[in-house]
């Protein structure tokens, strides 16, 4: 599959300037991409466009050719820096992984999720922990492309490779598209293929 | 003894934490949580320490052990020497703020009805914290005097903060913006050990590796700096020790340069963690940190360890191996002695 910015242009604030003018990208879901460039300059904002957060005030986003589908979930999904932020803190877990629709028993026996948590609200869990439901909510059944937005920065090394051979074994076999925003070079090194330089 | 006889600016033994809780929401009875046990780590003049752990491992609570701002409900055990002179809680109470520095994780700690500017200026109340203002303000002329003012403008500047951020409140700043405001914060003052609490989320890598460059500058001058952090990369960059903290304790504290192979690595999850770095082969060790209420007697890393026996589920002693210290029972080194040179 094929993901695609045409001339995308984005502004929070016209008078202060865009953040995006006039940026394309192709990234097709066989090769892992790494999105790279100093803080500001809008990586996380394109994230959002491309996963259809926001939506941009000139160009668009084709996904094989297609605008990303108004309703329903969305075939790009994003997995944000800070999961206490990215979940509801009203809801507990399993209520939280439902989001998701249709999330098999593999993913969330293979991310180490334990049934135990699924009770929890999220100030009851570690930064780790939440995150692993952050994955599993966004690999449901219709997820095409995934854009894992600095996700493992706030965590400790054992967790970061537990959760990145998951990702990349579990990309692969469903031929889910990987694109990787991250600062660390050595963990690029290991996860994505292209780089696309801002 | 250990690989440098320099001065001891902050030691801590045997450091323990744990709150009361109540048992369920039906329960009147009150039950005693750990959630840090017989830690012991140490900050010598002219060094950077890294405590390195996962989320939710309670490195905060160490920093907030130390500096005496736990909640009412925690209890804690063991000493902590500053400078060789045991840490009591009127200690703590006079230095924090002053000869100690603080550098808080939460971006939610600047008074939120005081502009960025004025907050660094006044600093400490320097009455001492008995100030008749509400909310123990620090007095206007400690704010307003030109030579603060001025050290507080280099600063801002050194980090980027514009003149317009003087006169910005909390909520104006973002969160890069209020991580370099509380470090500016405790660069103010001339504080002879700085405790920063993951310091660097946030900032982009230049910044960041500025303040690391400040806090090396800082402790080049014979001062101390203790930098808690679940960064291991970040603390092989810039620290001179490490202290591994795995649920509640410190398991080992090394030199850096042990980090260099695996094989100088003393304790297994250590070891584990050094494989399990991008750039050291990415394998990953199955399994989570046990939680408080559900902790294995003797070694808490004993139910993921493969050379786990039945001694692991015994006491076990952090020794000194070389010039680090682990605790694991494979190790016969010798005792640690923090007692004896403060006797």
């Amino acid at each position: 599959m094929l993901l695609e910015g045409k001339n995308l242009t984005f502004a929070y604030d016209r008078k202060k300037g865009n953040i995006l003018t006039n940026v394309s990208l192709r990234i097709d879901s066989r090769e892992p991409a790494a999105i790279v460039g100093p803080s500001g300059f809008g990586k996380t904002t394109l994230c959002k466009i491309l996963s259809g957060y926001l939506r941009p005030q000139a160009g668009e986003v084709l996904l094989d050719g297609k605008p990303l589908p108004k309703k329903g979930c969305c075939p790009v999904q994003m997995v944000w820096q800070n999961p206490e932020r990215a979940v509801n803190p009203r809801l507990r877990m399993r209520a939280t992984l439902a989001d998701g629709q249709q999330i098999e028993d593999r993913i969330i026996r293979e991310l180490g999720i334990e049934e135990d948590w699924m009770n929890r609200y999220p100030q009851e869990l570690s930064g780790g922990e939440l995150q692993r439901f952050c994955i599993a909510r966004a690999l449901g059944r219709d997820t095409k492309f995934l854009i894992a937005d600095e996700i493992s920065t706030m965590l400790d090394m054992i967790t970061q490779s537990q959760i990145w051979n998951f990702l990349l074994k579990e990309t692969k076999e469903r031929g889910i598209g990987l694109i990787v925003i991250s600062h660390s070079e050595a963990l690029l090194s290991r996860v994505a293929g292209r780089r696309l330089t801002f | 003894m250990s690989c440098t006889n320099k001065r001891h600016i902050l030691e801590i033994d045997e450091l323990s934490v744990s709150f009361l809780q109540y048992e369920n929401s039906r329960s009147s009875r009150q039950i005693e949580l750990p959630v840090i046990s017989k830690l012991s780590v140490s900050v010598h003049e002219g060094e950077i320490v890294a405590v390195v752990g996962s989320s939710g491992s309670g490195k905060s609570l160490l920093a907030h052990a130390i500096l005496g701002m736990l909640p009412y409900n925690a209890r804690t055990g063991g000493k902590i020497y500053f400078n060789g002179e045991l840490l009591t809680p009127e200690k703590i109470r006079e230095y924090r703020g002053g000869r100690i520095a603080f550098v808080p994780q939460s971006t939610t700690y600047l008074d939120p009805l005081m502009k960025v500017g004025e907050q660094v200026r006044g600093g400490r109340n320097s009455s001492g914290g008995k100030d008749s203002g509400r909310g123990g303000r620090p007095s206007g002329g400690r704010r307003n005097d030109p030579e603060r003012r001025k050290k507080q403008r280099a600063l801002f500047a050194r980090y980027g903060l514009s003149e317009e951020t003087d006169a910005k409140y909390p909520f104006e700043c973002s969160g890069g913006m209020t991580r370099r405001v509380l470090l500016t914060s405790a660069l103010m003052g001339n504080p002879e050990l700085i405790i920063a609490d993951e310091p660097t989320p946030g900032m982009d890598l230049a910044l960041a590796k500025k303040s690391m460059e400040d806090f090396r500058a800082f402790a080049d001058e014979g001062k101390g700096v203790l930098l808690i952090t679940h960064d291991i990369e970040l603390a092989l960059e810039v620290a001179d020790r490490i202290a591994v903290f795995y649920a509640g304790t410190t398991i080992e504290e090394a030199p850096v340069s042990d980090f260099a192979s695996e094989q100088l690595l003393r304790h297994p999850y250590t070891r584990a963690l050094w494989r399990a770095m991008p750039q050291n082969g990415f394998q990953p060790l199955p399994g989570t940190q046990p939680y408080v209420k559900d902790m294995p007697a003797g070694c808490p890393f004993g139910p993921r360890c493969e050379n786990y026996s039945r001694e692991c589920a015994g006491e076990i002693p952090m020794q000194r191996v070389g010039c680090g210290t682990v605790r694991c029972v494979k190790y016969h080194g010798e005792p640690l002695a923090v007692h004896e040179h403060h006797a």
